[in-house]
């Protein structure tokens, strides 16, 4: 089986090899034939790594433990589906789990354009090909997960040897997320290859218009969703299971995965002035390219260990050729940039400070500042080393004092952006659209401030907050009213047939409105409190409103692992509410101790108690009780967002009817309506499709 | 023209803003890292400064007088013996052998940490043939400890046990 699986991943290697070299071919010499057998060569690697991805996934399923990697990443007692995610649980399966990841979107990439952009496909194949061969050389020549065990027999001879068991998955590791947080974030790092690999194949194709401009777009749209997943996850897991009473400690390596959202984002805003103006190009070919680049950097990062980061667990000498790749991308993007610079021309300037193009603008530059801020605090300590040659770290303080501002500063641009006009705005227009949400936001600032809600930055951000929420607020409302008064249809319906008639403007606001929820949620983190504690059975602690009674200490065991048990009552206000069961697990195979951590989530605040260990001189078990106001939101928050942009991304009807040619206008309509329909299966109905709206952006 | 150049200053001061806020935040938390071997030649300023110092948890180092938690790191045959003074329990990897990172300050009497985290010894990766969760330990040297109370064998962490 193991040979199987070697087989199958060596062929993907040649395929994908073949891909590059005869899509080149076929560039060169225009060879319809040669590009379309390239590009199919690019959609057979696909099947290929799935192969291998399977065959993997035979050995951990069999409990087959002649592969090393297989014996060092599971044993017979973990549960099924910790078996299934031990796949990528290190080094080499999860490189396989990128390749295969990679391969499913260039599958899709290239299924879905192949008849489309004859002259941008041989472009674009050729460029995922060369990703693919890089990931599939290091799956086959440098992490290959199918090394086996080989013993000598008595004879001297080397026979393949099978362990009876394994040491063990990571405990950090079981855990529900992490069946789903490196699948989403590998959706998210590999995804951004597809947009990379349309806007390089666009300049170095010199194609005309902007249509690729719309691919990349949605693409990045993709990528971007599941990036933030996949971040918000593991911020999640890091919260639920680390047991440390946080969730984001700007670590190299959620640093890492925060860069590319970040650039992405920024690349989702400054799109738009290239569509609707024609401006910004340059820029956004290099936001694309450097949130690719960033991608490659942070996978860099993590499995060199040049940074130390608790995330280390797949360190090893890979990183060099991470550094060489990198350094090929950067050379190959601004090879195709400076030849085909006039490409890439402006066709407009900056008319107005307090104009769509502005916001757009200051929108970018603090992105591009978080960006930078977050890049040079996580790469200090080297290059503190190279230039002073002492090693320098900084912590959260560094990152926190230039990023708070710059997140309060976006909360605000997020309400005034999408409402100011394109070229320039005038103060009449600002009175309008802004008058009611600022003052609605400081009527809020007042009143907490009242109540004696002091602290700066949390008070600017509910300030911020409100203000933006009613900008939202009265955008659906005002669309909404001219459509229920023109339909005499109510409110609600209106709402809804105003959001798909423009997915991509409302579905953004929604958007807009989750990454709200997560400030607010945020915010919360400046009001924590935490007490810990030695506990002996009928002792008490007190943290906030609530008191908890210690009642019990116990253990219990099963074949995974033993685990010490507090039983913890809680009482508010003299009644008891409720129990917490925090727990410390000593796993068997692995023989590490993990935390179990026992959270009371509400809106309100988070009830996160620990149970810390046990003191080392009285041997008292000692439990450390958090209580984090508004976490809730940041999830809640996650899913709004995650909502927001799938809303975005379905096609809107107006767009449908003004891409079809005139004449053709009612078979148009029907398709339009159908692809509507099939791919939106919600109970919006399908109301005839007015001529213009009264918010066009 | 004019909306250009009101960018370009709108821009300078967010940018400024945002340079003075990282200078501020830098030197309320920059720490450096030093090596055992490197610490007996720091002097002057450096030696006080903030510092975060790795090194192997010395195999019975670990004692617990009065409320406090000793122990020895030892890297390349030197030895650091280190007080750990913070409030949150040590991480369950924390024990004989562990990879360990201390973060706090040089005094006279050794070194006085306020964080300590631990990995244990390259666990996931190591060699599937060898006893999982035994780290591979160099032999224990009696090197250059300076002061420190008698190891007892016995004093294990008590964290990690059920």
């Amino acid at each position: 089986m193991d040979i199987f699986g070697s087989f199958a991943l060596l062929l993907a290697f040649l395929f994908a090899v073949y891909a590059l070299v005869a899509g080149i071919v076929g560039i060169l010499t225009r060879r319809a034939l040669v590009t379309k057998s390239a590009l199919n060569a690019g959609m057979a690697v696909c099947g290929l790594v799935a192969l291998t991805v399977a065959t993997l996934e035979y050995f951990f399923f069999t409990d087959d433990f002649s592969l090393a990697y297989v014996a060092a990443h599971s044993n017979r007692a973990l549960p099924l589906y910790y078996k299934f995610s031990a796949l990528w649980a290190g080094q080499e399966g999860s490189l396989l789990w990128w390749s295969f990841l990679l391969s499913i979107y260039v599958f899709f990439a290239l299924f879905l354009n192949r008849k489309k952009h004859p002259e941008l496909m041989p472009y674009v194949g050729a460029i995922l090909a060369g990703v693919q061969v890089f990931f599939l050389t290091l799956n086959n020549f440098v992490a290959n997960p199918f090394h086996v065990f080989a013993a000598a027999n008595s004879a001297g001879a080397m026979n393949v040897a099978r362990l009876s068991d394994g040491s063990g998955l990571n405990p950090l590791l079981q855990y529900p997320e992490m069946v789903i947080h490196p699948p989403m974030l590998y959706l998210g790092y590999t995804g951004f290859t597809i947009p990379f690999a349309f806007a390089l194949a666009a300049l170095l194709g010199r194609y005309p218009g902007e249509k690729w401009i719309h691919i990349t777009r949605r693409w990045t749209m993709v990528a971007w969703c599941f990036q933030g997943i996949g971040v918000l996850l593991g911020a999640h897991w890091a919260y639920a299971v680390l047991g440390w009473g946080g969730y984001w400690a700007w670590d190299p390596v959620e640093n890492a995965a925060l860069l590319p959202w970040i650039t992405g984002t920024a690349f989702l805003h400054s799109v738009m002035m290239q569509e609707k103006r024609g401006m910004m190009k340059v820029w956004n070919v290099w936001l694309v390219f450097v949130t690719f680049m960033l991608c490659i950097l942070g996978t860099s990062l993590t499995r060199s260990g040049i940074v130390s980061s608790v995330h280390a667990f797949a360190e090893s000498s890979i990183g060099g050729w991470f550094f060489g790749f990198l350094g090929i991308i950067f050379i190959v993007c601004l090879a195709a940039w400076w030849k085909n610079r006039d490409y890439l021309r402006s066709d407009n300037q900056l008319d107005s400070l307090v104009s769509r193009e502005s916001s757009f603008l200051f929108n970018n530059l603090i992105l591009l500042a978080a960006c930078f801020a977050v890049l040079w605090g996580t790469l200090f300590p080297v290059l503190s080393e190279w230039v002073t040659g002492n090693k320098i770290s900084v912590g959260p303080p560094f990152f926190n004092k230039v990023n708070v501002p710059i997140a309060l500063f976006l909360i605000f641009l997020t309400g005034v952006g999408p409402l100011l006009a394109w070229r320039k705005t005038s103060v009449d227009a600002l009175r309008r659209n802004f008058a009611w949400p600022l003052v609605g936001g400081l009527i809020a600032g007042v009143v907490a401030f009242a109540f004696g809600f002091r602290l700066f930055y949390p008070l600017v951000c509910l300030i911020l907050s409100v203000f933006v929420t009613l900008t939202i607020v009265s955008e659906f409302y005002r669309g909404a009213r001219v459509i229920a008064s023109r339909d005499g249809s109510s409110i609600l319906s209106a709402v809804g047939e105003l959001t798909m008639r423009n997915t991509r403007r409302y579905g953004g606001y929604i958007v807009h409105f989750g990454m709200v929820l997560i400030f607010i949620g945020i915010a919360g983190s400046a009001f924590n409190q935490d007490i810990q504690r030695e506990m002996a059975i009928g002792q008490t602690i007190t943290v906030g409103p609530y008191t908890i009674l210690c009642q019990n200490f116990d253990q219990v065991a099963n074949d995974n692992y033993q685990s010490d048990r507090a039983t913890l009552e809680v009482f508010r206000n003299g009644h008891s509410e409720m129990m917490l069961y925090p727990e410390r697990r000593f796993f068997l195979a692995s023989q590490v101790t993990e935390t179990v951590v026992a959270n009371e989530s509400t809106p309100i605040r988070d009830l996160y108690v620990v149970y810390a260990g046990r003191s080392p001189e009285t041997n008292k078990p000692v439990i450390h009780a958090y209580l984090n106001p508004l976490v809730k939101w940041i999830w809640f928050g996650g899913v709004v967002v995650v909502l927001g942009t799938g809303l975005a991304m379905f096609p809107d009807r107006r767009a449908a009817l003004v891409l079809r040619p005139v004449a053709q206008k009612s078979w148009g309509d029907a398709i339009a309506q159908a692809t509507t329909g099939s791919r939106a299966p919600s109970p919006i109905p399908n109301a005839p499709i007015r001529r213009s709206t009264p918010h066009n952006d | 023209m004019k909306a250009q150049k009101k960018f370009v200053i709108g821009s300078g001061i967010i940018v400024a803003t945002l340079v003075a806020l990282a200078y501020v935040g830098y030197t309320q938390s920059k720490t450096y890292y030093h090596t055992i071997s490197e610490l007996p030649t720091l002097t002057g300023a450096t030696l006080h400064q903030r510092m975060r110092v790795s090194g192997n948890v010395k195999a019975g180092s670990i004692t617990h007088p009065d409320g406090r938690i000793d122990f020895v790191l030892e890297e390349e045959g030197k030895t650091l013996p280190v007080k750990y003074v913070g409030n949150d329990p040590l991480p369950d990897t924390f024990k004989d052998g562990a990879q360990a990172l201390v973060e706090g300050h040089v005094t006279t009497d050794g070194f006085v940490a306020e964080q300590v985290q631990a990995k244990c010894a390259s666990k996931y990766e190591a060699s599937p043939l060898g006893t999982p969760g035994a780290p591979s330990q160099p032999a224990s040297q009696p090197g250059q400890s300076m002061n420190q109370s008698a190891p007892s064998p016995s004093a294990d962490s008590s964290r990690g046990k059920s």
